[in-house]
């Protein structure tokens, strides 16, 4: 008796942990038909072949730059490992993460991330880190990143986090119970509708304008990450027009780069060179790239790269890159075609008869 | 830590693993160890509160013993030569001695509570009367911070020791073992307030994995929680804002803050003996009931022997009883006994309830709310003894009343709304408050709110509001069902598979519905303060 | 003992106190029961019942009851 007391007891366990399992896979956010950015970082994951550049960074990257137009114009095989608002110490945990994945030859950092010292929001920690498969780097950046009222072990139990949900959950939750559609290309969200920036505000004055000790030790850190695994880090700040880039913080990412030796690159610089038009290229007055704009960025990037960082190769013509990238170009091109399509959809009914 | 935290099953899960590992005569040490840990988790400095509490009782009940043994010893060795005057007086001189010492470990102790607990109460009511005589001084708060669990710690051990004074029982030798029935954690958060005799039996035995107590105990642990995280947190919400803008909540709603508190209160405190009964049967000790469904209760009287039991009983014992009994109270009786006649002898009797009450009422809270709802408890139990008589003649016109389910059902529905009435005093700020809003209900009653969707802006959704319904007509089954033997006896008697299964569909269930997690304030047993 | 059984009867008329072992357990007698029959003995027997002596032991029934007035008596 007794012992078939416990006995179903176990059972009962089994049964429950697999019931659990499965409503956590009922309960995460889907991220498909909403705030899509969540579900970027674990798309990494799907990809086949290695990549001789990847970016890593906030949405200044995973909306500026176009890994299609890389590998079409010059051969880069790239990948881009953004996160909306991905605090710098992230940033440096999903280094290391994808260095146990692949060594690419060039690994870029777009800076701007640098002006936020402490954790910031736990949506935002949500949406960068719940993507991320369990290791200790998941592990490390959820410690560095949780803000006051959040806890570890709604990381490794997201149902914990999102139980509340119970009576928001929808079609979607059940459709995408085991597996998500891709919503990027190499990391980049696709985005082809057109806000014109307009009168951008200047940059207020802020009390101090010294990055915090805890972002350069990341940076350090970074830097000292890429040596030891021959990978050459390159910083970049991407040519959005909003958050403003002051000329303090300008300066000491120059200084920084320059002691360390390391390439830095202000796309704010270039942005005639690379022939970027904020009044077409822009899907939200300047903040963000569009398309067009991601892939004038992309054009002049590769031109950059194939100069300053000669170990990039050019792989078309290379197999396995040659089949990989013809499916992603195809993919790419077809999002395009709809994106366009319902964007001028849109025009169309807001355009007064 | 409280009960619903991710450290408790932590620390809990360890300490089980432990306890049946360890060879089982270390099995106390171990308990012991883990009770201090607890505390210890609570603040350092809570440590020392009950560290004193601990150290200064058992050395006062040693003496006492030791008092007790010598001059039964003397009595045995010179009975024969003493008459019977000579021996009472020898018992009564004993006595006073062993008094002595009792009396200043009570004080010492009740002091302790007394200044942790009422300083800043009576340091208002003195700015209070300060303010009324037109002074501008005030005097500032201590703002002490009150130990975890302390009063009823306290009561614990101050009813040990005053069973060792009367003699009931040898103190208990070892200081550890002593330390362990103060500290035993899962009743250090809310009870219940147990009894050296009952709890001893139990908590220092060696303890052999017992796969069916430990079952069970678990099953109840999960109950616990359930009530706890489903029910009580859910309606904790809609009741703080109802509380929290009262000018604006008024009438049918004071009605609403009656229901949902009683509701609540029972979910969140029942749930949490539950939690610790459970988790001391899985480690076989055997801790006290402390509720016997007490909603079904015919009478305020009986209600107060079937909701906190062990406070009830605590109360009866250490302060009615000595009270009615003491030679002061007896010499009243017989004053007003020849100057009243027959009536007077009810005299002392009421007024030794009424002061039961007023000290009850004191003990759950420093403020004039308990003060006041001790006092009220107490009328209503007096007020309905009074009534006694003609209710024997209405149901001696009506005889077929009595028993029928019609009028049970009227008891139970009356004596569950007068507590309830009582009760309100326990959430609004102040008695005056408290009387508005419930005057309000008979002014301006509105029941308009009750189908114009006001509910649903209380903080929880129409959604939750059904989860709390469901989970509340949960707890009134499973009392119904469970009034001879709990549900889960009979489920496991049944069919284990019935008990696991309905376990883990809880287990899910709070997993789920439970409020817990970011956007929910993790809410406090409502206890854990007294 | 006659005297005892009046006083109970007194209490509750409708209870048969002589043959009753279960007056706590069985909660015919409440507290307020208990302490108003421990004045009733004080005043009819001058025997002081202290408070540890309030054991359903001692007041489960008119025996056990009078043994207990007899024994605090003797001292």
């Amino acid at each position: 008796m007794k012992k078939k007391l416990i006995f179903t007891g176990i059972l009962w366990c089994v049964i429950l942990a697999a019931a659990l399992w499965l409503l956590n896979a009922l309960f995460m956010p889907k991220y498909m038909s909403e705030i899509p950015e969540g579900a970027l970082i674990a798309e990494y994951y799907n990809e086949t072949a290695g990549h001789d550049v990847v970016f890593i960074g906030d949405c200044e990257v995973y909306e500026n730059f176009s890994p299609d137009v890389l590998w079409r114009e010059y051969g880069i095989t790239s990948y881009i490992r953004g996160s909306a608002q991905q605090l710098i110490w992230q940033s440096y945990y999903l280094m290391e993460e994808t260095l146990k994945y692949e060594t690419p030859k060039v690994m870029v950092f777009n800076v701007l991330s640098m002006q936020y010292g402490e954790p910031q929001s736990e949506a935002y920690n949500r949406l960068n880190l719940d993507g991320m498969r369990l290791s200790p780097q998941k592990l490390a950046a959820v410690n560095a990143s949780m803000t006051e009222e959040e806890s570890l072990l709604s990381y490794l139990f997201p149902l914990l986090r999102y139980h509340s949900r119970w009576n928001e959950l929808t079609g979607e939750d059940v459709e995408y119970l085991f597996h998500r559609d891709q919503v990027s290309d190499s990391g980049y969200l696709m985005n082809v509708e057109v806000r014109p920036a307009e009168n951008v505000p200047e940059g207020k004055p802020l009390a101090d304008y010294q990055f915090a000790d805890i972002c350069y030790e990341y940076l350090d850190k970074m830097a000292e990450l890429c040596e030891s695994h021959g990978v050459e880090l390159v910083l970049v700040k991407a040519p959005s027009l909003y958050p403003y880039w002051y000329d303090e913080w300008e300066a000491q990412m120059e200084d920084y780069a320059a002691a360390r030796g390391l390439q830095y690159v202000n796309c704010l610089e270039i942005v005639d060179e690379a022939g970027l038009d904020f009044r077409t290229d822009t899907y939200d007055h300047g903040l963000h790239l569009n398309l067009y704009g991601a892939e004038k960025l992309a054009r002049w990037f590769g031109a950059w790269l194939t100069q300053h960082c000669p170990q990039v190769e050019d792989r078309r013509g290379q197999e396995p890159y040659e089949t990989i990238w013809a499916e992603k170009s195809e993919t790419y091109a077809q999002r395009k075609t709809a994106l366009e399509a319902a964007w001028a959809a849109e025009q169309k009914e807001d355009t007064p008869q | 830590m409280s009960f619903a935290s991710a450290q408790f099953l932590c620390f809990f899960a360890v300490l089980f693993v432990l306890y049946y590992l360890i060879p089982r005569r270390h099995q106390w040490k171990l308990l012991l160890a883990g009770s201090l840990f607890f505390y210890f988790f609570a603040g350092w400095y809570c440590l020392i509160y009950i560290g004193v509490t601990a150290v200064t009782t058992w050395l006062a009940a040693q003496k006492v013993g030791r008092l007790q043994q010598e001059q039964d010893a003397w009595l045995k060795a010179h009975r024969d030569q003493m008459d019977k005057e000579q021996r009472k007086a020898y018992k009564a001189a004993g006595k006073k001695v062993r008094w002595r010492w009792t009396l200043a470990c009570l004080l010492l102790n009740f002091g302790i509570l007394a200044v942790v607990k009422y300083t800043d109460f009576v340091l208002g009511n003195v700015n209070g009367v300060l303010a009324a005589a037109g002074s501008a001084a005030r005097l500032p708060m201590a703002d002490l911070v009150l130990p975890m669990g302390v009063s009823f710690y306290t009561f614990q051990s101050m009813g040990y020791l005053i069973d060792v004074y009367w003699g009931k029982y040898p103190p208990e030798r070892s200081l550890g073992k002593f330390a362990l029935f103060v500290t035993f954690f899962p009743q250090l958060i809310q009870g219940p307030i147990s009894r050296f005799s009952d709890l001893s039996r139990s908590l220092y035995a060696e303890h052999r994995w017992d796969s069916r107590q430990i079952a069970m105990g678990g099953m109840r642990v999960v109950w616990g929680f359930a009530k706890k995280l489903i029910v009580a947190d859910r309606l904790a919400i809609p009741l703080r804002e109802l509380v929290s803008a009262p000018e604006q909540y008024t009438g049918i709603y004071v009605l609403a803050v009656m229901f949902l508190y009683a509701v609540q209160l029972y979910a969140d405190f029942t749930g949490g003996i539950d939690i610790t009964i459970g988790v001391s049967q899985m480690l076989g000790v055997q801790v006290t009931e402390n509720f016997e469904r007490p909603f079904f209760s015919k009478n305020i009287a009986e209600y107060w022997r079937r909701w906190h039991i062990t406070m009830g009983t605590w109360f009866r014992d250490y302060v009615f009883y000595p009270l009615s009994v003491s030679k002061g109270v007896l010499k009243l009786h017989q004053k007003a006994r020849a100057k009243l006649g027959e009536p007077g002898k009810r005299v002392s009797v009421y007024l030794c309830t009424m002061l039961l009450w007023f000290v009850t009422g004191v003990w759950h809270g420093a403020s004039w709310n308990f003060i006041v709802w001790g006092l009220l408890n107490g009328v209503v139990i007096l007020v309905s003894q009074e009534c006694e008589p003609l209710y024997a003649k209405f149901h001696g016109r009506f005889p077929g009343l009595k028993g029928s389910f019609g009028y049970r059902l009227f008891e139970v529905g009356r004596t569950f709304v007068l507590m309830s009435s009582i009760r309100v005093l326990d959430v609004y700020r102040d008695v005056p408050l408290t009387f508005k809003q419930v005057g309000t209900i008979f002014t301006s009653f509105r029941p308009s709110v009750l189908w114009n969707g006001s509910f649903l802006e209380l903080g929880i959704t129409g959604a939750d509001w059904m989860v709390a319904f469901f989970g509340t007509l949960a707890m009134l089954a499973c009392s119904l069902l469970g009034r001879k033997e709990p549900m889960r006896e009979q489920l496991v008697r049944r069919n284990p598979n019935l008990a696991w299964g309905g376990c883990a569909a809880l287990v899910v269930c709070m997993v789920i519905f439970g409020i817990y997690g970011i956007g929910f304030d993790a809410t406090q047993f409502i206890y854990n303060q007294f | 003992m006659e005297e005892l059984l009046d006083i109970l009867k007194e209490l509750h008329p409708d209870v048969d106190f002589e043959h009753c072992t279960t007056l706590i357990d069985d909660k015919i007698l409440d507290s307020i029961d208990i302490v108003s029959l421990v004045a009733e003995i004080n005043d009819a027997f001058d025997v002081a019942v202290p408070a540890e002596e309030i054991v359903p032991e001692n007041f489960n029934s008119a025996q056990a009851l009078w043994e207990m007035i007899q024994r605090l008596d003797e001292a």
